[in-house]
């Protein structure tokens, strides 16, 4: 039934329209608030008498207080991480030594029994299951811990206060009020940042809040602040003290991203992306105890195993590139050899090496598997021993092996604030960087969004190389 | 994970439990299309989540659903695929949320609408139930959170309400799984024309504005005499909405 002839009821409208004056829309929503304001005292009975302690709002007068409200959100957040780093040791080398230290040579005698050759053998157990082993010892750990903590405090309610507690940062920075809840979202995983935009109506500071949702330190990422922050920054520090340093510095790195958040954020929207803030309202909801053992196992099921699955994923032929470029040769010296050598001398620049620059470049899949290439990457250009073999991902049974091969490869304590800076400082994963796509239609801003961090990140540690090597 | 909790209805043997299939996202084929509608944060996506037995992410922060979720179940042999509407306070301004939300209920003409309300904050959540209801004449109210409510010492009284509003009122807890039978067989006995709604209008608007609306609504009936919600589209003419005068030119509304 199409275009039918409705001019007649148009131009009644047009001239009711007259008739009644300007507030037809106040009228209206005031008739509506009145049925509904009847209906209510006709129907609701509130017993007052029995009004209890209001607990929500007590509570809320304490998280969302000048003074306390900031203290709260950061002893929040250390907590979770604590819980994580301390909880995830355990399980973490427990699967290692499962998956890597037994399923491992079991694979490797089984390829030899049945005479598969050494290069599909390499190929296939040494490249790809290795790096999926080492991205489940690694991540699932972790993320089986965070995750679930995230979700309690989601379905507590505690998100929008977090909002409330930051909006005024966020609109001195030009921002939406908003994308401190997509800036949360983040530090589970940067890709469901990005889609959490939606919630923020005006385009503008929906493309602020995708390009900057790159600092909340994403998932993928904690496990290498972890875990440098424990080698390096730990060992600096008498030994009762260096679980809570390194908790600290993996604390001030996550900060230090919101600091560059609320930055970038402020320098876009002076720049590029000029504009109002726009006001919006958010409601506090109530808060509702969660259902403890729904929220585990939902949280675990949906997110922890969506998120693994990707990682395993992208790994699966990442693992397969290290492989491979490890034992290619071109005259006599491997792929990986010959980019480590010519990385070298910018990677001395900003404080890093080579071997990290190529470890970043080959991760661009799955930032989970920066560690274990640069690891296997180190074992292969120092030539000491501790490794399985040319482009084999392993695990080390310890940390201080760790460190050994790590100092071995000439790493210093700058090395490691430098990658910790530069982890936080780089270019989002290839799913974040197809999601900005998708969500912006845009190959300028998708370009934009992946390219500034790291450009921002060879600033920051080439600034940070120099005037360490000014003082020590 | 936890044992299912059942509530009393869904151990009684007048409760259908053989005609009930949750189907999750298998929704093609369906017999009927239903929308699920709301304020922000007063658990739609839980509601979701028990009638299809999917688990849609939920969270306590308004405006957490961002994307449309779609789900099925199906109800003595006949499919319901069941639509998950971002949450609005309104349907009257043009904020993203609210033109989907809105042309979901009118171009979409889903079979039946449920309408999930907060019971702790039912004033508010009027403002757009009354809306919905001008638009659509078969919803059905699912009065969420009823625990807290009664944590509350909120007490109401649903067959008035029900009266009132001139659709069906079901009490729920969706989180502990209650009133979800209750809500899947008036879904059903909505769609199928066994309760036919008489939807509650607008009442109170000055008698200019009503007589103006009348005039166009009758109108508007002589030119499309199957049309539900003339009144709903009176108001739209009156407010100068583009959208609706190009729907209406192309009938796409009816």
């Amino acid at each position: 039934m199409a275009n039918k002839n409705i001019d007649h009821i148009l131009e009644l409208s047009n001239e009711l329209r007259w008739q009644i004056g300007d507030d037809f829309h106040d009228n209206l929503t005031e008739g509506i608030y009145a049925d509904a304001a009847q209906i209510v005292s006709d129907t609701v009975q509130v017993d007052n008498s029995k009004k209890r302690f209001r607990l929500d709002r007590q509570i809320d007068k304490v998280v969302t207080s000048k003074t306390f409200g900031f203290p709260i959100m950061f002893l929040i957040l250390a907590t979770v991480l604590w819980l994580t780093i301390i909880g995830a040791n355990y399980p973490s080398s427990l699967l290692a030594e499962l998956l890597l230290d037994n399923l491992h040579p079991m694979l490797k005698s089984g390829a030899t029994a049945i005479g598969l050759p050494w290069w599909l053998d390499g190929f296939l157990i040494d490249g790809v299951y290795l790096a999926v082993a080492w991205v489940i010892a690694v991540m699932l750990p972790p993320m089986a811990i965070f995750f679930p903590l995230f979700t309690l405090l989601e379905d507590f309610g505690y998100l929008p206060r977090v909002a409330f507690n930051l909006d005024n940062l966020f609109k001195k920075s030009g921002a939406h009020g908003k994308q401190a809840l997509t800036m949360s979202m983040g530090f589970g995983c940067n890709a469901a940042g990005v889609v959490a935009t939606r919630i923020i109506d005006s385009p503008r500071e929906r493309l602020i809040a995708i390009i900057t949702n790159n600092f909340s330190l994403c998932n993928g990422r904690w496990p290498t602040q972890i875990l440098i922050a424990t080698i390096f920054i730990g060992a600096v520090v008498p030994e009762s003290f260096s679980s809570l340093a390194s908790l600290l510095a993996v604390i001030g790195i996550a900060v230090l991203g919101m600091a560059f958040m609320f930055g970038v954020s402020w320098a876009l929207s002076r720049t590029v992306l000029k504009g109002e803030v726009s006001t919006f309202n958010l409601e506090l909801p109530p808060y509702r105890p969660p259902r403890f053992w729904k929220t585990i196992y939902t949280s675990l099921i949906d997110r922890t195993l969506i998120v693994l699955w990707r990682a395993i994923v992208f790994a699966a032929p990442a693992g397969a590139v290290i492989w491979l470029i490890s034992n290619i040769y071109i005259g006599n010296e491997s792929i990986a050899a010959w980019a480590i050598n010519s990385l070298d001398g910018f990677g001395f620049l900003l404080g890093l090496n080579g071997v990290i620059l190529l470890a970043y470049v080959v991760a661009i899949p799955a930032n989970e598997i920066v560690i274990p290439t640069i690891l296997m990457l180190t074992v292969l250009v120092t030539g000491i021993d501790g490794g399985a073999g040319a482009g084999v991902m392993f695990e080390l049974d310890s940390m201080h092996a760790t460190a050994a091969i790590l100092k071995a490869g000439g790493w210093t304590l700058l090395t490691a604030i430098n990658l910790m800076l530069f982890s936080l400082l780089h270019n989002p994963c290839s799913t974040t960087i197809y999601t900005i796509y998708k969500e912006t239609k845009s190959a300028k801003w998708t370009v934009f969004a992946s390219v500034m961090p790291v450009v921002l990140g060879f600033v920051v540690t080439f600034l940070v190389a120099q005037i360490w090597r000014i003082i020590f | 994970m936890e044992p299912k909790i059942k509530s009393a209805c869904e151990t009684c043997p007048q409760f259908n439990a053989e005609g009930l299939k949750k189907l999750g996202i298998k929704t093609d084929n369906v017999d009927f299309v239903v929308a699920l509608a709301g304020n922000p944060n007063t658990g739609k996506s839980t509601v979701f989540n028990s009638l299809t037995g999917l688990r849609q992410h939920t969270g306590n922060w308004p405006g957490k659903t961002v994307t449309r979720a779609e789900g099925g179940f199906e109800y003595n042999s006949q499919k319901f695929k069941l639509v998950d509407l971002p949450g609005t306070y309104s349907l009257l301004s043009t904020s993203e949320d609210e033109a989907a939300a809105r042309d979901f209920i009118l171009f979409g003409k889903p079979n039946v609408t449920v309408i999930v309300a907060d019971a702790n904050r039912l004033e508010r959540n009027l403002n757009l139930v009354l809306q919905i209801l001008e638009i659509t004449d078969k919803a059905v109210l699912c009065l969420n959170l009823m625990d807290e409510a009664k944590r509350n010492y909120i007490k109401i009284d649903e067959r008035t309400l029900a009266r009132d509003l001139g659709i069906p009122v079901v009490p729920t807890s969706a989180r502990f799984n209650q009133g979800i039978p209750e809500l899947i067989h008036t879904i059903s006995e909505i769609a199928n024309g066994n309760i036919i709604c008489k939807p509650h209008r607008i009442k109170n608007v000055p008698s200019n504005i009503e007589h103006a609306v009348k005039t166009l609504s009758i109108e508007i009936e002589k030119e499309f005499p199957n049309i539900p919600n003339s009144r709903w589209i009176a108001f739209r003419l009156l407010e100068g909405d583009t959208q609706i005068i190009n729907a209406l030119k192309s009938g796409e509304l009816v």
